[in-house]
């Protein structure tokens, strides 16, 4: 059972898969610095990357005190919505009913335009950490319900059948079967969430807060400085990738089976 | 006595009539199959049996009314329904746990049948990197090891490929040969039927009547060669014209 250990062919075709990615990055930045370059347009209006890059590193130490009230707010909103996600999933599942009652709702909420109810959320409840929490929790709370929801749907009925002639209550089959039927739903609702969830706070520090990347930005562009704007995006961009990266590195953790279908697949598993 | 008894059971979901009149008895130590064509209610018995539906008629256990269903049935649905997140230790054990058995004494119990069921070596696998075959034994691992009166198998072979199904319906002969379950099967596979049982039970189609029920004179250890092969063929032939009849004639208008 090989499953850790360092594989130089693996790291190979990681690299032969990146490729494609890398370079239509590594062309349109430089068809972008050519064209800021060259084409007298101003760099009030439109800085070229290498500006954009030069400025993040002298303003390093005001972008990372700006990201930390970011990454505090996604986390904590994202936790909150989270647990909440996950307690009111098990009652729609044990209670049908409140599916029907609920869910209209939680569609509705889902409508809002964060642009107008940003605005409003900061005005109810200042400029701390609240309202940034209740915006990354709106956004992102309604796809974790219905990716666990789902999830719970999706377990193999005879799954299900086998557990009650065992003689299993609703609970046992819960814990045993819906839980981890649910696990892939939830990972594919957690990679979409985390990034709903910066945008999330983003947006809310935009409405008004005291620091965070969405405050900076918005002071950057009234200072007519979009190379500080871009700088802070890149930061935010860089921000959303780690989270994305860390729920994929979780979900490996927490299903170690889905790799091993993978080998399976791969022929290298046993023939009988 | 015989160990289950069924009398006259009726089913219908809605106004869908499903089991007009199942009368059977499966006596200890017998191995009894249900055969009848697809979607005639097979599974809807075991529904019933497993407490999982209920229906009109009366069922006996050992004589006495079937009320604590769990009880007495260990039951393997159709396709081996393993959890993919469990390795295969694990999913064999899950009978057990469900009792209240604690996890490691529950692996104690099941380790050492990995050989016979032909596993060794696999319990640390998931599911998903085992064969067809090897994922039916394993099911029925898990099934055998509830300790449970009498087995319930639905169609269990019905997934897999024609070689490995004559594989498995060899092996699972060979092992009731040696534990002498008290089994009740469900196929529309005549060939297996035949080559399984002791008696079998031929289903109409929906709603469901036994329209026979045929005894399976033929020696143990069943060989698939020689004059015992023929009787056989013979006999399968006999069933396989029983359901045939049984289809509504507008299939024939296709030939």
């Amino acid at each position: 059972m090989v499953s850790s250990s360092f594989n130089p062919r693996q790291l190979a075709g990681f690299f032969a898969q990146a490729a494609p990615a890398v370079i239509s990055i590594g062309l349109a930045l430089v068809a972008w610095e050519l064209y800021a370059n060259y084409s007298g347009i101003k760099p009030t209006v439109l800085p070229a990357p290498s500006r954009v890059l030069e400025q993040a590193l002298v303003n390093r130490d005001a972008l990372l005190d700006n990201a930390i009230p970011t990454i505090r707010a996604t986390l904590i909103g994202f936790a909150c919505s989270l647990s909440a996600a996950f307690a009111l999933s098990m009652l729609v599942d044990f209670f049908q009913p409140l599916r029907r009652a609920l869910f209209p709702v939680f569609i509705v909420s889902q409508t809002l335009p964060l642009v107008a109810i940003a605005p409003l959320v900061v005005l109810w409840f200042g400029f701390g950490l609240t309202p940034k929490i209740m915006l990354v929790a709106l956004v992102t709370f309604f796809p974790m319900l219905v990716a666990l929801v789902q999830g719970y749907e999706a377990t193999e009925v005879e799954i299900g059948q086998m557990l009650r002639a065992m003689g299993a209550g609703r609970w046992r089959v819960f814990i045993l079967a819906r839980l981890p039927s649910a696990l892939p739903y939830f990972f594919a609702g957690l990679r979409i969430s985390i990034t709903y969830a910066v945008v999330g706070a983003i947006f809310a520090e935009y409405a008004g807060a005291a620091k965070g990347l969405g405050i900076y930005m918005l002071n950057a562009k009234n200072n007519f400085r979009p190379d500080l704007v871009l700088a802070a995006v890149g930061v935010s961009a860089a921000l959303t990738l780690v989270l994305f990266g860390l729920t994929v590195l979780l979900q490996r953790l927490a299903m170690p089976w889905e790799r091993a279908a993978g080998r399976q697949a791969a022929g290298k598993g046993p023939q009988a | 006595m015989s160990r289950l008894e069924l009398r006259h059971m009726r089913k219908a979901f809605g106004g869908l009539e499903v089991l007009a009149d199942i009368s059977l008895r499966v006596d200890a130590g017998e191995f009894v199959s249900i055969l009848g064509p697809s979607g005639a209610g097979k599974s809807t018995l075991f529904q019933l049996l497993t407490g999982a539906e209920h229906g009109e008629g009366e069922m006996f256990f050992d004589g006495a009314p079937l009320d604590d269903h769990g009880r007495h049935f260990a039951f393997m649905p159709q396709r081996d329904a393993l959890m993919p997140w469990r390795r295969i230790l694990d999913n064999t054990t899950l009978g057990l746990e469900v009792q209240g058995v604690r996890r490691k004494a529950a692996r104690t119990r099941v380790a050492p049948l990995f050989a016979e069921f032909g596993l060794t070596g696999f319990e640390r696998h998931f599911p998903a990197q085992l064969s067809g075959g090897m994922r039916q034994r394993a099911a029925l691992l898990r099934t055998v090891v509830q300790e449970r009166d009498m087995l319930l198998l639905d169609e269990p072979f019905g997934a897999l490929d024609a070689l490995t199904r004559a594989a498995m319906q060899r092996w699972l002969e060979q092992m009731w040969r040696h534990h002498r379950w008290t089994a009740l099967l469900i196929t529309h596979d005549v060939r297996e039927a035949v080559f399984l049982s002791d008696r079998i039970y031929v289903l109409s189609a929906r709603p469901a009547r036994v329209v026979r029920e045929i005894k399976v004179p033929l020696p143990r250890p069943r060989h698939p060669s020689g004059a015992e092969a023929r009787q056989a063929s013979l006999l399968e032939a006999e069933i396989l014209d029983i359901l045939l009849n049984l289809q509504p004639s507008k299939g024939h208008d296709h030939d």
